[in-house]
Parts: C-alpha cells; sequence; structure tokens
C-alpha cells in the first residue's frame, strides 16, 4: 500500500545515498581537528611549523617526517608523566567516595518517607545548578584555616562534594523506577530498610552506579578549574589539564608538545569513554527521556 | 499468594548477636573518627611516609622502617599509598559507618527507627552538600553584598566596568548560538544518523568530544585556528582552507567579534554528541504509527520533520537545551585555554576567576559569581518544570 | 605547614646543641683561592647562634634544612639560577627547593591566599610586592640585613623601589635593560647597514630595509595573560627620549594624567614605527598574535633575514631556535656572534641617553633563618656569578666584579649601563597593579588590533581606569 514497499533495491540504495553520504561528510569533518592533533603531535617541530599535518597525510611513507621525540619531551621534561599519576590519584578516589553517600541517600529519598522529603530533594536538584564559582572563595579560604590546600584530600573532598548532586539525582531516577512489588514484598518478609538497600536495591543499580562512576570519572579527570584552584601548578600535584594549561601559557606556539601533551591527556578518558560507552549513554538517557 | 512473614519483633538476641550490635555502632564511632583524623592527617605531605615507617614498626621489621627514615620512599609509591588510603577510608570507613549507624538505629523502637533511620542514610550526603555547596553559596552571597566596596560597588562594577559588560554580551552571545546550534545540529544528524546503517559508529564519532577534556579541546582548537603571516604556509586547517580562497589568512582568534563565534564552535563541536544522543533515544521512541500516517496522508519529509517529529519530543528538545544552555553559561575553560578572555571574548566564569586571582577583588568575584547563578536559575526551572510534565519528580 | 615548621625549628635546634658539643672549626676565608670578594668570614670560634644568618649558614648550622624558593625562570633560565646557588647549597648543606613557573604570579596569589606562600618568591612588579606588605604577608627585610650596605652597593633606585615606608620589603637580584634592538651581523654588513647613532639614522635604516625589499621590524607580544606588555615598553622608552625626566617620573606617580599630550606624542612616533604599511613582519595581526619569544626567528631564516631589528630585552637569546632533538635542547644561534644589539638611539638631544630598565626582586614570605640566610646570600656578587658568565645577566649589584661581564650580552649591556645618563623603571611594573598589569596591557592589545587608530581613547581608558587614591 505504502510507497515504501514498493521500492526496487537499487531505489532504495538511491535514496539513502544522500544520506549517508552526509554523514559520511559529517563524521569526517567532525574529526578532522582531532585527527589533525594526532598527526601533529608525532611529526618533529619544525616540520609542524613548515607545512600542515595534511601534507604528511599525502606521504605518509616517509619514515623521516614521524618522531615520538615530542612525547619523550612531554613526558618527561614537561612533567606530563608525574601529572599523568596525579590525575590517577585525584580522580580514583574522587569518583569512589560520593558513591557511597550517594546511593544511600537516593534509597531514602526513594523509598523512605520522612517530613522535609520533598523540601530536601528539591534543594538536592536545586544544588545541581549551583555553578562552581559560588563555591570557589569560602571553600578556598575554609581550607586555608584548615591547611587542606594543595592538598589532594581537599580536592577528593571537594570533588565529592560538586559531584553529590548529580549522584544522587542520577541514582534517585534509577532507584525510584525499581518496581514497588519488589520493594514491598520484601518488606513483608521483614527485611529492614538496609537489608533491602544491600541485598536487593544496590546489585540491581549497578548500571546506574557504573554510569555515574563514570561521568563523575571524566568530568574530575578533565577538569581544570578545582584542581587550579585547590591543588595548584606546583608539578609534584598538578593534574594532566593544569599541567596542559601551563605548557599552553609558556610554549606558545610549540606546538611539538601541546599537540602531544593533548594527546595524553585524552588517552584515558577516550579508552574508558569508548570501553563504558553503553553505560554512559544509558546514563544520559535516564533523567532525560522517559524510556 | 499470600507470602508467609516472618515474626515481626526483633530476633532472639545470642550471643552473636550481641557482639554484633555492640561492635557495629563502636566500629561506627571509630570509624568516624577515622575518617576525621585521616582528613588532617593525609593533608600533610609526608604522610605515607610516616604511616609505613609506623606500619613496618608495628609489624617488627625495624630494618625496613630505619631504612624509610634515612631515605624517605619514592613518590610514586608515596603517592600510591596516599590513594590506597583514600579509598579504604572513603569507602569501607564509610561503609562502616553506615552499617554503625543503621545497626544503632535499629535498636529503637519502630517508632524512632522509622523517624530517625532515614536521618542516617541521608546524613553524610547532606552533610558534604552542605559544607561544599550550601554554605559557600550563602557565604559568597554574602561576600558580594558585603567585601571590598559593598553591594552597591560590587554589583555597580559588573553592570558598569567595559570588560564585564563584553563578558555579559559574550555570555548572551554564547547562550543562544552554542545551544541552539548544539541542538539543531544533535537533531540534524540524530535524523540522518537514524536511518543509517552503521548508526552507532556513525554516533561514537560524534560523541567523541564530549570525552575530551575542555583544556584538550582548546589545544586542538587553538591548532585549528592557527595563523601564520601571509605569504608563509598555513598550519592550521581554518586558515589552510580560508587561503585556498585566495584570501589572507585571518587571525580567527584575535578578531573580535569573529573569535566569539570561533570559540562558540568550539563549544558546539563538544556539546552536539550529547544532544544528538538525547535526541535520537527520543526519535526511536515515537510511536510509528503517526509517521507511516503522515507519509501515507502524503505530507513531505520536511513536514513530517517539523510537523509531527518536532512537536512529539518536544520534552526532550526542552531538556536537552536547558542542559547545554546551563553549561554554555558556566564556560571557562575553553575562553581560559585559548584566548584568556582578551580580545574582546571574555565571559562571566573567566572574569571571575581573573577578579579572584590576579587582582584578589574577592567582592567583585563573589558578584559576578552571584550573576552567574542568578543567570543560571531560571533555566534550571524551566528544566524541572519540563521534567516534572514529562513525569519526573516527587 | 605547621609540621613543617615544627620540624624546622626541631633540627635547627639539634644542630646548635650538637654544634655547640662538637666545637668543629670552619674553614677562614683567607684559605680559598678563588676570587670570590665578600665570602662571608666564617670564624674559627664554635658557631653559638649569633652573628648574621649568612655566617652561621656558613658555619653549617642550617644543614639539612630546605629553603623554597619561587621565580618564573625556566629552562635554560632556570639551569643558570639554579647554578648560582649550587656551591653555597653545598657549602651550607641547605637544599633550595626551586621552582620555575611562568605564570607564576597567579600561582604565587594562590599560595599566598591559602597560607602556604614559598619562602622567597621572585617578584618583577613593585606593585605586586606592595600590596602583598600591605596584606602584611613579606617579612621586612630591614629587621636583618644591613640596608645601609645595601644602598651603598646597589643603584640608589633600586633599594627605594624595593622599599615601602622606609622599611626594605624585597631585594634586587637582577635587572634588565630594555633600550636595546637586537640586529643579525652578519647579514648587516653583507648588507652594507650601520648601526644606527641617531633615532632619524634609524628611520633612514627602517626605509632602506624596505626598499631592498624586505621588513625591517620583527616584533610581537602574545604572552597568554601578560601579553602587551612589549608594546607599553616601546612606549616608555620612546617617552624618556622625548620628554623630560620629571615627565616620566610624574606619568608614573599620576600626577600627570596617563593621557597627557607627551604620552600621546610617544604613542604616536611608536606608531609611526609599528604601523606603517611594511614596517613590521607580519603586520600587526602579527604582533597580538605571535608569541613573544618567537618575535626574532624569522631573523634567522635560512635564505636570509625576514626581519632585521628587535628591540627587546637581554633574555631573549634564550628563545631563540634551538635544535629539539637534544635534551636540553642546543641553541643554533649565539649572542655576539649571530645577532647583537644596539642601544636604542635617542631621538631628542636635549634628553640625553636614557636607559628603560626592569628587575627581578626576592621577597621573603617566610621567616626563618635559613631563609634570612639564602637571601643574604643573594645579595653579595657570589651568588650572581654563574648566570652572568653564561650570559644574559646583569646584577644591579654594584659590588659584582666588572671582569665577570666579558660574556655578550653582559658586557654590551655593561657598557650601555655606562654611558647612560638615567636609568628609569619600566613605568607598567611600578604602576598599581590595575593598571600596570591590567588596563595598561589591555589598551595596547586593543591599539595594536586596531592599526594605532585609535591613541586617543585607549589613552583616555587607561587613564579612567586608575584607582582613585
Amino acid at each position: 500500500m505504502t510507497a515504501r514497499v514498493g521500492l526496487t533495491r537499487w531505489e532504495r540504495l538511491a535514496r539513502a545515498a544522500p544520506v549517508r553520504i552526509a554523514v559520511v561528510m559529517i563524521v569526517a569533518l567532525w574529526s578532522l581537528p582531532t585527527v589533525g592533533l594526532l598527526v601533529s603531535s608525532f611529526r618533529p617541530s619544525a616540520d609542524i611549523r613548515a607545512t600542515g599535518w595534511w601534507e604528511a597525510i599525502l606521504h605518509p611513507f616517509e619514515a623521516a617526517q614521524w618522531t615520538v621525540a615530542n612525547y619523550a619531551n612531554v613526558l618527561g621534561a614537561d612533567g606530563m608523566a608525574e601529572a599523568f599519576l596525579n590525575s590517577l590519584i585525584v580522580s580514583i578516589p574522587a569518583t569512589a567516595i560520593p558513591i557511597t553517600m550517594a546511593a544511600f541517600a537516593a534509597y531514602a529519598f526513594a523509598w523512605m518517607r520522612f517530613p522535609g522529603r520533598g523540601l530536601l530533594f528539591a534543594l538536592v536538584v536545586g544544588l545541581l545548578v549551583v555553578p562552581i564559582q559560588m563555591a570557589l572563595i569560602p571553600i578556598l579560604r575554609l581550607y586555608t584555616q584548615l591547611d587542606l590546600t594543595g592538598t589532594f584530600v581537599g580536592t577528593w573532598l571537594a570533588h565529592a562534594g560538586f559531584g553529590l548532586p548529580l549522584a544522587i539525582f542520577l541514582l534517585f531516577n534509577f532507584i525510584s523506577q525499581i518496581p514497588r512489588d519488589l520493594v514491598e514484598s520484601a518488606h513483608l518478609d521483614g527485611a529492614s530498610h538496609y537489608q533491602i538497600f544491600t541485598r536487593l536495591i544496590l546489585p540491581l543499580s549497578i548500571p546506574a552506579l557504573a554510569s555515574f562512576a563514570i561521568f563523575q570519572f571524566l568530568w574530575v579527570w578533565n577538569d581544570l578549574l578545582v584542581a587550579l584552584v585547590y591543588l595548584g601548578t606546583d608539578s609534584s600535584v598538578a593534574t594532566m589539564p593544569a599541567r596542559l594549561n601551563e605548557l599552553v601559557g609558556s610554549k606558545g606556539e610549540a606546538w611539538h608538545v601541546l599537540t602531544a601533551g593533548a594527546f595524553l591527556t585524552m588517552i584515558v578518558p577516550l579508552a574508558v569513554f569508548l570501553g563504558l560507552q553503553r553505560y554512559f549513554v544509558r546514563g544520559l538517557l535516564t533523567g532525560s527521556v522517559k524510556a | 499468594m499470600t507470602t508467609v512473614t516472618a515474626p515481626v519483633g526483633p530476633p532472639r538476641v545470642g550471643p552473636v548477636q550481641l557482639a554484633r550490635r555492640i561492635l557495629a555502632p563502636v566500629a561506627a564511632m571509630a570509624a568516624l573518627f577515622a575518617i576525621w583524623w585521616s582528613i588532617g592527617f593525609l593533608a600533610q605531605p609526608d604522610a605515607p611516609t610516616t604511616l609505613l615507617i609506623g606500619l613496618y614498626d608495628a609489624v617488627g621489621l625495624r630494618g625496613e622502617a630505619d631504612a624509610i627514615r634515612a631515605y624517605g620512599i619514592p613518590s610514586i609509591a608515596s603517592k600510591l599509598i596516599l590513594g590506597v588510603v583514600a579509598l579504604l577510608v572513603g569507602v569501607i570507613g564509610v561503609w562502616v559507618v553506615y552499617i554503625g549507624a543503621n545497626a544503632a538505629a535499629e535498636r529503637l523502637g519502630p517508632d524512632w527507627r522509622r523517624r530517625v533511620l532515614p536521618w542516617v542514610f541521608i546524613g553524610p550526603a547532606l552533610l558534604l552538600l552542605g559544607v561544599f555547596l550550601v554554605f559557600p553559596t550563602v557565604s559568597t552571597v554574602g561576600t558580594s553584598l558585603t567585601e571590598g566596596g559593598g553591594l552597591v560597588e560590587n554589583f555597580g562594577f559588573v553592570f558598569s566596568d567595559r570588560d564585564t559588560l563584553i563578558a555579559l554580551r559574550n555570555n548572551a552571545l554564547w547562550l543562544l548560538l552554542a545551544t541552539g546550534g548544539s541542538v539543531a545540529l544533535g537533531l540534524v544528524i540524530a535524523t540522518l544518523v537514524d536511518r543509517v546503517r552503521r548508526e552507532a559508529l556513525a554516533k561514537t564519532f560524534i560523541f567523541l568530544p564530549l570525552a575530551i577534556s575542555m583544556v584538550g579541546a582548546a589545544v586542538i582548537w587553538r591548532f585549528v585556528y592557527a595563523w601564520q603571516p601571509p605569504g608563509q604556509p598555513q598550519i592550521g586547517i581554518a586558515n589552510a582552507a580560508w587561503t585556498a580562497t585566495g584570501s589572507d589568512p585571518v587571525a580567527w582568534l584575535q578578531v573580535a567579534p569573529l573569535n566569539t563565534f570561533a570559540l562558540i564552535l568550539i563549544m558546539v563541536w563538544l556539546q552536539t554528541g550529547f544532544a544528538m544522543v538525547i535526541l535520537s533515544a527520543a526519535i526511536k521512541g515515537m510511536p510509528w504509527e503517526v509517521i507511516e500516517a503522515a507519509r501515507i496522508d502524503g505530507a513531505r519529509e520536511s513536514q513530517i520533520f517539523f510537523r509531527v517529529v518536532v512537536p512529539m519530543i518536544r520534552g526532550s528538545i526542552i531538556t536537552v537545551a536547558t542542559t547545554i544552555a546551563i553549561a554554555v553559561l558556566k564556560v571557562f575553560d575553553i575562553v581560559f585555554v585559548t584566548t584568556g578572555g582578551r580580545f574582546e571574548t571574555e565571559v562571566v566564569a573567566n572574569r571571575m576567576f581573573t577578579e579572584f586571582f590576579r587582582f584578589r577583588n574577592f567582592g567583585h568575584a563573589a558578584a559576578l559569581a552571584v550573576v552567574l547563578f542568578v543567570a543560571v536559575v531560571p533555566i534550571m526551572i524551566i528544566n524541572v518544570r519540563n521534567l516534572r510534565r514529562q513525569g519526573f519528580g516527587s | 605547614m605547621r609540621h613543617r615548621r615544627y620540624w624546622a625549628w626541631t633540627s635547627v635546634l639539634a644542630l646548635v646543641l650538637s654544634a655547640c658539643a662538637n666545637q668543629a672549626p670552619a674553614a677562614t676565608s683567607g684559605e680559598s683561592t678563588d676570587a670570590e670578594p665578600s665570602a662571608p668570614v666564617a670564624g674559627s670560634e664554635p658557631p653559638t647562634g649569633e652573628g648574621t644568618a649568612l655566617e652561621r649558614a656558613e658555619a653549617g648550622e642550617f644543614d639539612g634544612t630546605t629553603v623554597e624558593i619561587l621565580a618564573q625562570w625556566v629552562e635554560a633560565e632556570a639551569d643558570n639560577f639554579e647554578g648560582n646557588l649550587t656551591d653555597f647549597a653545598e657549602r651550607t648543606g641547605i637544599d633550595i627547593n626551586y621552582e620555575g613557573i611562568t605564570d607564576y604570579e597567579t600561582v604565587l596569589n594562590v599560595r599566598v591566599e591559602g597560607g602556604n606562600a614559598p619562602d622567597l618568591a621572585q617578584i618583577a612588579q613593585p606593585g605586586l610586592m606592595r600590596s602583598f606588605q600591605e596584606d602584611g604577608a613579606l617579612v621586612n627585610l630591614s629587621g636583618f640585613m644591613d640596608v645601609g650596605q645595601l644602598r651603598s652597593d646597589y643603584i640608589e633606585s633600586f633599594i627605594d623601589l624595593a622599599s615601602v615606608a622606609g622599611d626594605l620589603y624585597g631585594l634586587y637580584y637582577k635587572a634588565d635593560l630594555k633600550s636595546i634592538v637586537w640586529y643579525p651581523n652578519e647579514a648587516f654588513t653583507d648588507a652594507g647597514y650601520e648601526v644606527p647613532e641617531t633615532w632619524d639614522d634609524l628611520m633612514a635604516l627602517t626605509d632602506q630595509i624596505k626598499a631592498d625589499g624586505s621588513t625591517p621590524w620583527c616584533m610581537t607580544q602574545e604572552h597568554g595573560d601578560a601579553t602587551g606588555w612589549v608594546a607599553t615598553d616601546w612606549i616608555e622608552d620612546v617617552l624618556l627620549r622625548t620628554a623630560p625626566i620629571e615627565t616620566y617620573d610624574a606619568w608614573v606617580t599620576h600626577e600627570i594624567p596617563f593621557d597627557d599630550p607627551a604620552i600621546a606624542n610617544a604613542a604616536d612616533i611608536v606608531g609611526e614605527v609599528l604601523f606603517t604599511e611594511g614596517n613590521v613582519y607580519g603586520g600587526s595581526t602579527a604582533i597580538n598574535a605571535t608569541f613573544v619569544g618567537d618575535a626574532q626567528n624569522p631573523m634567522f631564516a635560512e635564505g636570509g633575514p625576514d626581519c632585521w631589528l628587535h628591540k627587546q630585552a637581554a633574555w631573549i637569546p634564550a628563545f631563540w631556535p634551538a635544535d629539539e632533538s637534544t635534551d636540553p635542547p642546543t641553541p643554533l644561534f649565539t649572542p655576539g656572534e649571530d645577532s647583537s644589539f644596539f642601544y636604542l638611539p635617542p631621538i631628542d638631544e636635549e634628553f640625553g641617553r636614557p636607559v628603560l630598565g626592569g628587575g627581578d626582586m626576592f621577597v621573603m614570605f617566610n621567616d626563618r633563618p635559613e631563609v634570612q640566610a639564602v637571601l643574604e646570600f643573594l645579595a653579595t656578587p657570589e651568588a650572581a656569578q654563574h648566570w652572568i658568565e653564561a650570559g644574559g645577566f646583569v646584577s644591579p649589584n654594584n659590588t659584582v666584579p666588572q671582569e665577570w661581564y666579558s660574556a655578550y650580552p653582559s658586557s654590551g649591556l655593561a657598557e650601555i649601563l655606562n654611558e647612560a645618563d638615567a636609568l628609569r623603571f619600566d613605568a607598567s611594573d611600578t604602576m598599581p597593579a590595575s593598571v600596570g598589569q591590567g588596563t595598561f596591557w589591555s589598551g595596547m592589545i586593543e591599539w595594536i588590533s586596531a592599526d594605532g587608530a585609535n591613541t586617543e581613547e585607549v589613552l583616555a581608558e587607561i587613564e579612567d581606569s586608575w584607582p582613585a587614591e
């Protein structure tokens, strides 16, 4: 009945062709800047300044034009190796610490009744919006008094605090969708809230927990502002984005260093993202679109 | 079927149970104390060294302990120890606190238990939120009203200083163009990609920039916008393409207001993936019959798109738009790393940082932060209302 | 912080006690064979904790302590600075921990704000020093340093600029001369050009280079947050040459408005140099877009210089092209051989041969005896020797033997200083921070962007931004 069914294979192909071409072009254009960075990071600095990186791709087999010296330099003299370690030390605890608290809180908001529940939850959601800039000055002063500036501990706590609203929100959306009957029958069986939480809710929530963990990890790893303010640029504590920013400021047009440094900064988040894409996307969708 | 219910009263108390009952709250107190103490302890630069020495001494490995006393430990080991301890204290320690507090609460009668338990569950989260978000918000508002020249001077500065006015204007531009651009592009790409076979692959590429830090993106695009004097070979894609048409290279990041658009483009590049994912899911969630019916009625694709599809996924569009809008208003890294706000690319978040760190004028900085906050609130309200309409929220 | 201080004092106490017990004799300076004129005399009596901090340090009292220094010197310059301190650190056993960061100012602000200030920090702008002093963050150096001695050892202005209300808060360590122009030696002779002695000669040379088909001036000023300072140096140098010294001084202290006709006149002259078509390599766009360290690169282009004149201070050789494949990179060009400088000629004979300079001073945040010792050491000629001999360092300390300045560019700079009629400090460093490193810099960015068309507005805006007194 509809025109669609009656199309021949070729007609269908022809119809799809412009869309396919458009998509391929879009993807190519989209990836161009990143590819440029990657290619340049393997070229000697003199070459980068002399010709565009696309020239290197057009003659890919001239061995002399490829080098790993940029990476060697940036890891050693420019402190990226230490920055990598610092980023790990900052990101992993900052991801792990808020999860426990957020899970408990989300469960309470979803399945417990207490006065002020609605108000408090609205407050938590409202806090999602507060820009970090609002917290910069007072927390820095607080940390000064507590001797926490320039320490990893201070940064972990700050990231945990800043990440809690999103964590609670995401986990709440997920937990509140667990079928009511499951929870009710558990109650009837005499399970306490704690037992329901640990034996029923948590295992079911692993996808949501994973989603938040990925968000938080990416956010903390890629963060510049919090690292700049609470950790500083001293090479013993600087994270990769902070160090990269230093390099941009001090090296100006030393593209061979900047491209290599930028790419090193991107490796871990890209790997995490590509490997765990499923959870990442699911997390985005929870709370944005009703499934 | 009705389930057989176990006895509702507290189970009979055997010695193990008793030990557990007393142990748990005590352990909780100990864990709480440990957490508090370790925050102070771990902040010290030589904490891992001291810890390791203590550990070795405790197990009797005097030789090792002395070696560390003399030579210290390599900084890599030191940091790893720090991280491990943080995980132990921050995850397991917190769990123990919950377990213990919960055990304590459960010893209360059912009425009291019902009242206290929720607070046990949300207590730690509320504490952290209070310290890191609520208290600072109030404090910053206070700072903007009292420090420096007070309310009039601080906010007067925000609305009269030339650079800040440029920042405000730019933020408005960013809001409109970056949000609009990302959403529109995301929508278009979502629709296109919907009809392609290797959909997931294509989506991954578009989405990839979101995983790159803003600093990394700023470096990537600084390179794209690189400028070499006319006559020299251009190394940035933008100028290479531009000069191929025969014109002189343009300093994309230095010419105002072109540079603001150049920076907005970076943001669109970053956020479109997000819009695309959400809207793609929304499109796929649409009932197929309505579109079919429209097709049968002879509607063109573009009519279907604008008159059927878009209104149907309106909720998701608003969600995406508001989320991106909030991120756009807060933009800092991109501007900070590429131009530092120079050449009239200033934005409020960056200006706040400058006032805070370089000029150390806390009154001005706080006022700017408050302005940022106030600008974001209405967008959030729209977002929440939209979510409610879609059936979320308590 | 508290923790560190506690340990520091305990170790000092322990050392003092053990030193008293051991009565270890220290070497007298009479035995040393190198020509270090002011090595302190560490007597052969047992150290008793008296004497200046430097003397106590030389006696080994502070062995094992750490002193942290923060400055903006990186790479080659960092190596040179640390070279200045190596012997001292070895002799005294003080572990000197140097951190070099280019945008150290932001870091410094954060650390001071956070109560985590370094022991000593390098500061280029007196205005910044004053703002720290107002916050009470700095240690008063008059408390332990012999200011009278310093006054006679140093050029007077360096002591005045580092003082607030008669008390000394900063110790000037490194002086910069900015009134110099670099040129390519060989290419000059080959083309038959001569070093200009007057401003008219300089302008004639500019035109000559253009007529010969090249671009005369190299100038760039992109420098992150500090973009704009190069143009300020130009205006200041020209102002010194076109108006009496008193005008300059009055401008800096705001006794005359920022947009006084004398400054507008100076700006116009600078505009003639920078904005005339074909004068600057890459035009005004290049000035704002290219990193300040890369400005002279076109001069070393393979087919001959693409630009011939570069007005910049004597630290620029550290940024010349180098072979990146080695670690550290090997410089490809030598100051004095491949490129030398000449004094920026006077414009109006009436105003003599003024020199625009700047300097770096050290301020002290944490008062501990070993920090005092290090600072006192920095006031001695020995603390400048290595860097002077490596080249590119001029000490404001007059007791530094002239022979040390054998290497170019130091020798050239010393000569210019000798022939100068007046030395003035960089105005943008001396003005209040919100102007000198705020609106003056950003005003220069705009001025260059507009190709000099908006001189009046820019100067008026900067004048408006001057903080009310």
